[in-house]
């Protein structure tokens, strides 16, 4: 289990988070919703360690991980899908799949199931990341995050900007990484999404966690988003 | 002797400095482009280089050719090696803040310089070559039967500045193999576009610093010790090295290590070129002119990309 307690970080000298707390279960999709400036991306920025975190802390499976040094984070097979791909953009898709794979030591095999999950990506093993379209580059990133065999995947909007079959291909892959047991925390605006396939929901609100909420009770009263989100 | 071949020999000249200066900014070069440092004290390591390199070939005292090979592999070693450390004991406590880089990079550079007076003392020292034999070179001509090959007098290059030539582009040759078929190479250029998400890949962005660092320090060595059997080894023979370095990457584009090397052959051969022809002051006047032309028409540089 992800666990998350009370965190407090700080981009330099301001504060963004006040008290972060959630728990994320294996097998189970977590959302984190908000408005702009809730605090989502900066939670998960402060998992990655990318943030330092002053108080609280972050642990998985009773590790923790606040007090690693950040890029021994990853190294626990968290993968991670940041906001915007991020992806090493003058690299090829083969060399970004291969930072990846070099994370957690991982081999061909991984490498072959990745590229059977977007094949489209076998395809353009040469091209360079920045040429790829929006959505080939989404499936890049979230392939290159799948080649930690992660036991922990963050998605921070990967929907964002893509076409609808695009946005199904990354739900798909989102509910089978659920369906084999990863703890999954997501950010996403799009709240058809968020209500087909989040277990159980956490709302922030100026840097702090307000609610948690269980995905169904979600469904049976959709307009609690409205309520707590004004869309 | 005329034109055409005095040219040549010019040309010959330049070679040799494009080929040292490509090796010594290309170690500015990768230190900006991974770590967005401006390193100050880069000529120093280069003066180091060809210090090092004297107290290698002088204390083996064996035959030149042993001296100079144990120079080129501990002189390039011992100077990456202190770079990293430099790096591990300075750069990263002062967390890589431009504006103290600079400032400590500087406060290295005079550290290293007068560290090396104090100890080498101010006098200029020669290394002997490995080899240095004169080889005379033809020059062809239209003439009243034809085309003729003839041999200048003075038309002539020594065998070492030849070696100096092929070995820069071996050694150039080979960093770019480390950088694009290797995972360390790799690696390097993960950090080198986004150190942050090189981090959520598990990458140790303060070792890849240190390492580059050192790697940086050690081309510019790599330089200098090839250059020591031509000039003399002295405690300030940083500063030209620096000024051209920097006239390099800048023209060539930060970062960029093809617009380097295109930079290091357009400056190296105007400079051999020039000096030949006016004198070596001119040289570095046009060569900085050059680099006010390029601020200003192009700032990004011939390969160098536009800041977004």
């Amino acid at each position: 289990m992800l666990e998350v307690a009370d965190i407090h970080a700080a981009y330099g000298r301001v504060k963004t988070l006040f008290g972060v707390s959630l728990s994320a279960k294996p097998g189970e999709i977590t959302c984190l919703l908000g408005r702009n400036g809730a605090g989502k991306t900066t939670t998960m920025r402060a998992i990655m360690g990318l943030l330092p975190v002053s108080q609280g802390s972050v642990s998985l499976d009773g590790t923790p991980l606040h007090t690693l040094p950040a890029h021994m984070i990853p190294r626990q097979r968290i993968g991670y899908i940041p906001q915007g791909r991020q992806l090493f953009a003058e690299l090829t898709v083969a060399e970004n799949i291969e930072i990846g794979l070099m994370t957690c030591g991982e081999g061909p095999d991984t490498r072959d199931w990745v590229l059977d999950i977007f094949p489209r990506l076998r395809e353009r093993l040469r091209q360079r990341a920045e040429t790829l379209s929006g959505g080939e580059q989404q499936m890049l990133a979230t392939a290159r995050a799948l080649c930690l065999r992660p036991r922990v995947l963050l998605l921070d909007e990967p929907t964002e900007g893509l076409q609808p079959s695009m946005i199904e291909e990354i739900r798909q892959v989102v509910l089978r990484m659920k369906a084999e047991g990863l703890i999954v925390l997501l950010v996403e605006q799009r709240m058809d999404a968020i209500l087909s396939m989040a277990d159980q929901v956490v709302f922030l609100e100026n840097g702090q966690s307000r609610e948690n909420m269980f995905g169904a009770a979600l469904r049976a009263d959709p307009e609690i988003l409205t309520r707590r989100l004004g869309v | 002797m005329e034109f055409g071949p005095h040219l040549m020999l010019a040309m010959l000249e330049g070679a040799v400095t494009a080929a040292i200066l490509a090796l010594t900014a290309m170690g500015l070069s990768v230190v900006f482009g991974v770590m967005r440092v401006v390193n100050v004290a880069h000529g120093e390591f280069y003066m180091l280089g060809a210090v090092i390199a004297w107290f290698v070939a002088a204390t083996l005292g064996t035959h030149p050719a042993v001296g100079f090979v144990a120079a080129l592999v501990i002189a390039p070693l011992l100077v990456g090696a202190l770079a990293s450390l430099a790096d591990v004991l300075i750069l990263q406590r002062i967390n890589y803040d431009p504006e103290r880089t600079i400032v400590a990079t500087i406060g290295l550079l005079y550290i290293l310089q007068q560290g090396t007076l104090m100890t080498f003392g101010p006098d200029a020292r020669p290394v002997e070559p490995p080899f240095n034999h004169r080889l005379a070179l033809p020059w062809v001509e239209w003439g009243e039967q034809g085309l003729a090959l003839y041999w200048p007098w003075g038309l002539s290059i020594t065998s070492y500045k030849l070696f100096v030539i092929v070995a820069a582009a071996a050694i150039l040759g080979a960093l770019w193999l480390f950088m694009t078929r290797t995972r360390a190479g790799l690696v390097m250029r993960a950090t080198q576009q986004d150190s942050n998400m090189a981090r959520a890949f598990g990458i140790p962005v303060a070792r890849v610093y240190a390492l580059v660092f050192g790697l940086g320090a050690a081309l510019a060595a790599m330089g200098a010790v090839l250059i020591v059997p031509i000039q003399q080894a002295h405690y300030l023979m940083g500063h030209d090295p620096l000024l051209l370095s920097f006239i390099v990457v800048i023209i060539g584009g930060l970062g960029s290590l093809p617009g380097t090397i295109i930079a290091a052959i357009l400056i190296g051969m105007s400079d051999g070129i020039i000096s030949v022809f006016f004198s070596p002051t001119l040289a570095k006047i046009l060569a900085t002119l050059a680099v006010a032309m390029v601020l200003v028409f192009r700032p990004q540089g011939l390969l160098g990309k536009k800041a977004a």
